[in-house]
């Protein structure tokens, strides 16, 4: 049963729940078309025998009062996984097997699902295309040498293939929404301190911020609900009232305010991203909601000043992988020279640019001038929402203000490629929630996104607004498994 | 050089210099779990055996902060009579080292939790007041061993994120006896608040030595050195009048002083130099993104107001008003918590006066003789009192009560039950001092007839005999008014 693959996470819990399919049918399903789709390259590490194993297992002892009864899901390779190899997607961690088990990765393990492998990302998610993976770029499902945006490019890759009925990415400046609209899928970036960041391997800890990519925005709902928990190991973890996102997730948004914020209407923005801006306000009108001119004025501080924190954090959080403890040592000299080789060995050119950015921005002399500046950015950018926030209910963008580009198109360009993230990255300065959903295709039929920002802790609302977006859409991902001879 | 106790001036020449110290301390929070983990902290343990994933920085691991931890640091803030800051912040100090798992240690740069306080000191020509600077949580590092094999280090990450306290104290110190006695004060009002242990063999207590010197008069602050990590008094002190001297050497020379970080040779009793301050580390300071401003509540630090118990300045001061002790012995013994406790459980129980003495006197010779801490006295408090109460009460003499201590220190022994065994029990029945005196005037009839002359000094001599006779249990108060009687 082939098709299993083709099915919505929903549509797989129901069919379990009513017998008509087992674990074990569908955990085959996935892994046959994981089998057949290497050359997409998605997976760091395969667990087919033991997602297997662990299929049985279910279907021999059943529980479907779990919301993911034997469920087989492939997550990024940033999340630490008990006895699970952890890479993300570094040479440095290509040994390390982690003893724990991320609270994100535990949360939905407890509600039943089933562990399929571990998904290719950039290196400590550092990167807007999935290039910059010490195991090699991802190929896009949506057309051949196509980049499947990154950093989470091995999970948005897998959904759009068919190759996992869900999967978990992080998103620090747009890693989530960014492949999520490269490749006609869904990818919902929560509130800064929704879900723990616990075990997972840190790039920027102010940033980061683990979420669902689907296929439709209610199975976004449903492991929403299951990730998101307080979590007293994260001391940024936040506890607030969370819903039933699933349960009460409602196509009515009539009489909801949507703004739309002058400032994204960037020079040199294609045409059709445009377009598909313009498509979105009629489609959330048609919905039945307001459509209000609102003005984020700093918008155009928001990149650079991405591009001081994130690195900043990046380059002391990065100093633990020293060859000391745990993962890639070379021989050296002494303990400097061993420090130097295992670190310009490990790491890869990204990882190592924004080592030496973070560094140079927080060196004495230059803190104030970088680091400190860009926190008062940080600050502006927050108040700008919290401001529009006083009129509107949520802020609808395009997702990125381009289609997926060629593999190797932007390699040699970092700015070019920061450039990616212009329209994501506010939103992780504010700790705000946002959704990505496909919204159209470009002239070279390649899935363009929308992105739906909402207030903190009201995911609920750009969920529902997206549910009904979605509904008016009606968009189909064109997948024509290239890939499969 | 030196003039006297209150003064520690060097001169050469024409010049008289005098020296400034301050002192950073790292004091260990006395704490059953670490700063950011809930590992162990016992010391002595096998290497690597105390060690979480957060205290080897795994990969997505996240610190917590420990609140006990925090408890402690505002107790001691309190103890300091210091600012307490309701918020605080924890930075990051970036470094490489090998036995730093994180690649920075958690420490707080810019937002203390404490601020501002006072120490005051006793030296012997009066009062002294030290002022606090601030004080900060951080966390230790682990330790790095080289010695232990020819190929490698090897690192034991137990130590690795213990909380300590660091205490920095103004630059107000001028000479070694000050910078000993504030270790001490410092260590006393931890050890009464049960913030730090307070051992130096166990690197709890550890300083960085800040020393400059300048021209007697000036105000001006002279160039200092910072000297590193020195774990004990006695090498504080030697290490500061190795360092004051080489600076004014270097002054006298017509040379300039480097602002350098030095290290203390123990073995050669100098000091070295470490890296100057071109060589500085940049350490990167920023606030630790993994864990959010700590804040803390009027409330929160009235309830740990409550919880402080009677330090050593008000206790030094209610032994003098109420119990009449001299500033002297009352500050002797509120040095330490455990002779204070010592001292109280007796006069609970027993004379102030007697006790008083029987501590400082007896008590304490022995525990200097035997290198003891009072903690580990051979004599328990219950049983001294027992033994003061026994002379009070004129069952035993005093003299007979420095045998009886001989006898208690093997096993503690209750010294009511010395006296019963051996028969130590003091002779006051007046008819057998009668019988007594009687005895010595009939046996030293010459002696009688020269005291009867005129020769008074005798009377010493009687009373001796008497004493003798009775293997010293004689009451000499009573053989005292007998004989004087008789004769």
């Amino acid at each position: 049963m082939s098709e299993v693959t083709t099915l919505s996470l929903t549509d797989l819990v129901q069919n379990i729940k009513e017998k008509k399919l087992s674990s074990l049918e569908v955990t085959k399903g996935f892994i046959d078309r994981s089998e057949k789709s290497k050359i997409l390259n998605t997976y760091i590490t395969e667990d087919f025998s033991s997602a297997l194993e662990k299929a049985k297992s279910f279907d021999n002892k059943p529980n479907f009062d779990l919301k993911l009864p034997g469920i087989p899901i492939a997550v990024k390779d940033l999340f630490c996984t008990n006895g699970v190899k952890t890479t993300a997607g570094s040479k440095i961690l290509n040994n390390f097997i982690p003893t724990y088990e991320s609270t994100v990765t535990k949360n939905i393990w407890n509600e039943g699902a089933i562990l399929l492998g571990k998904l290719n990302c950039d290196e400590f998610a550092m990167g807007s295309s999935n290039e910059t993976s010490f195991f090699g770029n991802v190929q896009n499902p949506i057309d051949k040498n196509l980049v499947p945006g990154g950093s989470s490019g091995g999970s948005a890759a897998a959904i759009a293939g068919n190759l996992t009925p869900i999967t978990i990415g992080t998103d620090t400046g747009g890693s989530i929404r960014q492949p999520a609209s490269f490749t006609g899928t869904v990818g919902l970036k929560p509130t800064y301190g929704s879900c723990s960041r616990y075990g997972i391997v840190a790039f920027a800890s102010s940033l980061d911020q683990a979420g669902p990519i689907s296929k439709n925005v209610k199975d976004c709902a449903l492991l929403q609900e299951i990730i998101s928990t307080y979590d007293a190991k994260d001391s940024t973890s936040i506890e607030f009232k969370r819903k039933s996102y699933s349960k009460e997730l409602t196509n009515n948004i009539k009489g909801k305010k949507i703004g739309i914020p002058k400032e994204y209407r960037v020079d040199g923005m294609p045409k059709e991203i445009e377009e598909l801006w313009t498509k979105g306000i009629e489609y959330v009108k048609n919905c039945g909601a307001q459509i209000v001119d609102i003005s984020l004025p700093h918008t155009n501080y928001a990149l650079p000043a991405y591009y001081i924190v994130a690195p900043a954090e990046a380059s002391s959080n990065l100093a633990r992988y020293d060859g000391v403890k745990y993962g890639f040592r070379s021989k050296g000299e002494n303990l400097i020279d061993m420090y130097e080789k295992t670190r310009s060995e490990g790491f890869g050119s990204e990882v190592q640019r924004r080592i030496m950015i973070g560094t140079y921005v927080l060196s004495s002399g230059y803190y104030d001038a970088y680091y400190l500046k860009a926190q008062k950015v940080r600050k502006l950018i927050k108040n700008d929402f919290d401001y529009a926030y006083k009129k509107v209910d949520a802020i609808l963008t395009p997702s990125t203000p381009s289609s997926a580009f060629k593999i190797g198109e932007k390699t040699n360009d970092p700015v070019s490629m920061y450039l990616n993230d212009i329209f994501t990255v506010p939103v992780n300065l504010a700790g705000l929630p946002a959704i990505s959903i496909p919204a159209g295709l470009d002239a070279k039929g390649y899935p363009l996104g929308l992105q739906i920002i909402g207030k903190a802790f009201d995911e609920q609302n750009i969920l529902n607004i997206a549910y009904a977006m979605e509904e008016k859409i009606a968009f189909k991902n064109k997948i024509t498994d290239w890939w499969i001879k | 050089m030196i003039k006297d106790n209150s003064e520690y001036l060097i001169s050469r020449d024409s010049n008289t210099y005098e020296v400034v110290i301050g002192l950073e301390v790292h004091a260990q929070v006395t704490s059953k779990s670490k700063l950011f983990s809930s590992s162990s902290t016992t010391f002595g343990a096998e290497p690597n055996t105390q060690v979480s994933l957060v205290d080897a920085a795994f990969p997505g691991m996240l610190p917590v902060i420990n609140e006990f931890c925090v408890k402690q640091a505002i107790k001691t803030g309190i103890g300091l009579k210091a600012q307490i800051n309701k918020r605080s912040v924890f930075d990051r100090k970036n470094y490489f080292y090998a036995d730093l798992p994180q690649g920075y240690q958690i420490s707080q740069f810019k937002y203390p939790i404490v601020g501002e306080g006072t120490v005051i000191l006793d030296m012997p020509n009066g009062q002294k007041e030290v002022g606090i600077e601030r004080l900060h949580l951080e966390q230790d590092a682990g330790k790095s061993i080289h010695d232990m094999d020819p190929q490698n280090t090897l690192v034991d990450l137990n130590r690795s994120g213990v909380a300590l306290m660091e205490i920095v104290s103004k630059p107000d110190l001028r000479t070694p006896d000050e910078v000993s006695t504030y270790i001490k004060k410092l260590r006393s009002i931890m050890r009464y608040l049960g913030t730090c242990d307070g051992n130096m063999q166990e690197g709890s207590l550890r300083a960085d030595v800040n020393v400059s010197v300048r021209i007697k008069g000036s105000e001006k602050l002279g160039t200092r050195c910072e000297i590193k990590n020195v774990n004990s008094i006695k090498f504080m002190q030697m290490a500061i009048n190795y360092e004051a001297n080489r600076q004014v050497d270097l002054i006298e020379e017509g040379k300039t002083i480097n602002q350098e970080t030095r290290l203390f040779d123990i073995k050669k009793n100098e000091t070295r130099s470490m890296r100057s301050k071109e060589d500085a580390h940049d350490y990167r300071y920023f606030p630790d993104p993994d864990l959010l401003p700590l804040e803390v509540t009027d409330d929160f630090i009235k309830k740990l107001k409550a919880d402080i118990p009677e330090l050593p300045d008000d206790k030094k001061k209610r032994f003098i008003d109420k119990f009449k002790l001299s500033p002297y012995e009352a500050t002797i013994l509120v040095s330490d918590i455990d002779i204070s406790k010592y001292f109280e459980e007796i006069i609970a129980n027993s004379d102030i006066k007697l006790a008083t003495n029987w501590i400082t006197g007896e008590l304490f010779a022995v525990l200097n003789d035997k290198n003891l801490e009072i903690s580990d006295s051979p004599i328990s408090a219950k049983n001294l009192s027992k033994l003061i109460n026994l002379i009070k009460d004129g069952t035993i003499s005093g003299k007979i009560a420095k045998t009886i201590f001989e006898l208690m220190m093997d096993g503690d022994k209750d010294p009511q039950k010395i006296v019963e065994e051996k028969g130590l029990k003091q002779e006051s029945d007046p008819k057998a001092i009668e019988a007594l005196i009687d005895k010595v005037i009939t046996d030293n009839p010459e002696k009688v007839k020269e005291y009867k002359s005129g020769k008074e000094k005798l009377f010493g001599f009687f009373v001796g005999q008497a004493m003798k006779v009775s293997s010293g249990k004689a009451n000499p108060q009573l053989i005292n008014d007998m004989l004087k009687k008789k004769l």
